[in-house]
């Protein structure tokens, strides 16, 4: 989810780049050199996994799977986000220079939220874990529309309408994002569950 | 699939500093993205115009990637006029049509095409690798900038990874559509990108670490500003300055709405 460039007004676009920086600022104090690496592969599946599309009636919405970045990486998903938007920016022109800084907070404040929200939720047992997956998922796109949704009402008051059609038509993709969070977050827990957040690191999971 | 759809074009633009380049973008799309005066806005668009035919880059091509900005701005067209309120410009039956709000909409298309042809022009024109390192240059820190060329490294390798999961699931049958089972699947999907992503991290740092990472990417590219950069980089700040100028003066030459 972007806001296009040429639409927000010069002080939405400036705060929006501090708390941005700021934002990246803790991400970067929390990713040493010796997990960029990693932060740059996870982001490179993050901006991959939101090129998928998957089917809803006769039509179809891209992932965003902000929540399961948020889960991943905790504040990292700052810098995680911005460095894939400006990859999207330079690639298909999705936002722009302008716009990176509102945009990454679109993205990256519900998945920093997310994380605190629901790292230890998600270990719970079946049904309240699956839910707390469920619910990271969709209420980080919900948080993700509802900050476009003001970014765009601070910006000029006669937005409300465009807003409002702009959260009403995430509803769905809701919906779909926590469903796929869900079993997302479940697999992990099968396959790799050092990878989430409040798992001890298994000494060594991989074969070399 | 993903691709570097400007990077080959050689021209004027192409033999400016990246750095230059990248800090003239930023420059120009910000004072743009602050403008609001239809005159100085023409303007803009003009110079991005411009700056799209001496990076000679194919016009269809960048008129196809507006489409990405042209559903907002559908959308922008389609409620502003009717919504906006204030004086009444035109009726088309039950329509009606507000002048602010026509100006609004105009304002927004103005801008936006001239931003992202701009942003075309002088920073999509050139590889990756490049922007990462001139980014580098500019004072970006140096954790960001690696963190865009890891990734830029790896989309195209986890896209490949992505395709082959798919290509599997294909085989065994799988359709996708509207239902549990499809998204569940998708989930599995995602889920097996982001494990086969960590487990090679994992092995990419090693290798890193074998071959002596100590927290450094180093560039083999020598960065030089040549004269005619350097004279680019003063047109375009006279560019912004004008624009400014016509911003605050409010200078119209009758065109207004």
């Amino acid at each position: 989810m972007h806001i296009s460039e040429g639409v927000l007004s010069g002080p939405v676009l400036v705060s929006g780049a501090a708390l941005a920086a700021a934002g990246t600022a803790m991400g970067l104090k929390s990713l040493d050199y010796d997990h960029v690496a990693r932060a740059g592969i996870l982001s490179a599946a993050f901006f991959v996994a939101s090129l998928i599309h998957v089917p809803i009636g006769p039509s179809s919405v891209h992932l965003i799977l902000n929540g399961v970045v948020g889960l991943l990486l905790g504040w990292a998903a700052f810098p995680v986000i911005l460095v894939a938007l400006l990859l999207q920016a330079v690639l298909f022109q999705f936002g722009g220079i302008t716009t990176l800084g509102v945009n990454t907070i679109i993205m990256a404040l519900p998945a920093v939220v997310c994380y605190y929200l629901f790292r230890s939720l998600i270990h719970r047992r079946r049904a309240v874990g699956l839910t707390a997956a469920f619910a990271c998922g969709s209420l980080a796109v919900l948080g993700s529309a509802l900050l476009a949704a003001a970014a765009l009402v601070f910006t000029e008051q006669n937005f409300l309408q465009i807003a409002g059609l702009i959260i009403a038509a995430h509803l769905p993709v809701m919906i779909i994002e926590g469903i796929v969070t869900a079993f997302c977050v479940r697999f992990l827990q099968k396959v790799q569950p050092d990878m989430l957040p409040g798992t001890p690191a298994v000494a060594d999971t991989t074969t070399y | 699939m993903i691709s570097e759809a400007f990077v080959e074009a050689r021209s004027l633009v192409s033999r400016i500093d990246p750095r230059i380049r990248v800090a003239a973008a930023a420059g120009y799309t910000s004072v743009v993205a602050v403008c609001d005066d239809l005159t100085a806005l023409v303007a803009s668009l003009g110079v991005s115009a411009l700056l799209v035919i001496l990076a000679r880059l194919p016009l269809l091509k960048v008129a196809g990637r507006l489409t990405v900005v042209a559903g907002f701005l559908a959308l922008i067209w389609a409620l502003l006029p009717l919504t906006y309120g204030g004086p009444v410009m035109g009726r088309l039956g039950p329509l009606v049509f507000h002048a602010p709000g026509v100006r609004l909409a105009l304002q927004i298309t103005l801008k936006s095409v001239a931003i992202v042809t701009a942003f075309i022009a002088l920073v999509a024109t050139m590889d990756i690798a490049t922007l990462g390192h001139s980014l580098l240059r500019l004072g970006v820190p140096a954790k960001v900038a690696y963190l865009l060329l890891m990734t830029y490294r790896y989309i195209f390798v986890l896209e490949q990874e992505y395709q082959r999961l798919l290509r599997a699931a294909r085989i065994r049958g799988f359709k996708p559509g509207t239902n549990l089972h499809s998204y569940r699947t998708f989930a599995y999907l995602v889920g097996m990108l982001f494990v086969r992503a960590s487990n090679r991290a994992q092995r990419v740092h090693q290798a890193m670490k074998c071959r002596g990472f100590r927290g450094r990417f180093y560039s083999l590219a020598r960065f030089r500003a040549s004269a005619g950069s350097w004279l680019f980089a003063l047109l375009m700040a006279a560019v912004c300055t004008g624009l400014i100028w016509m911003q605050t003066k409010g200078f119209s030459i009758g065109f207004s709405i």
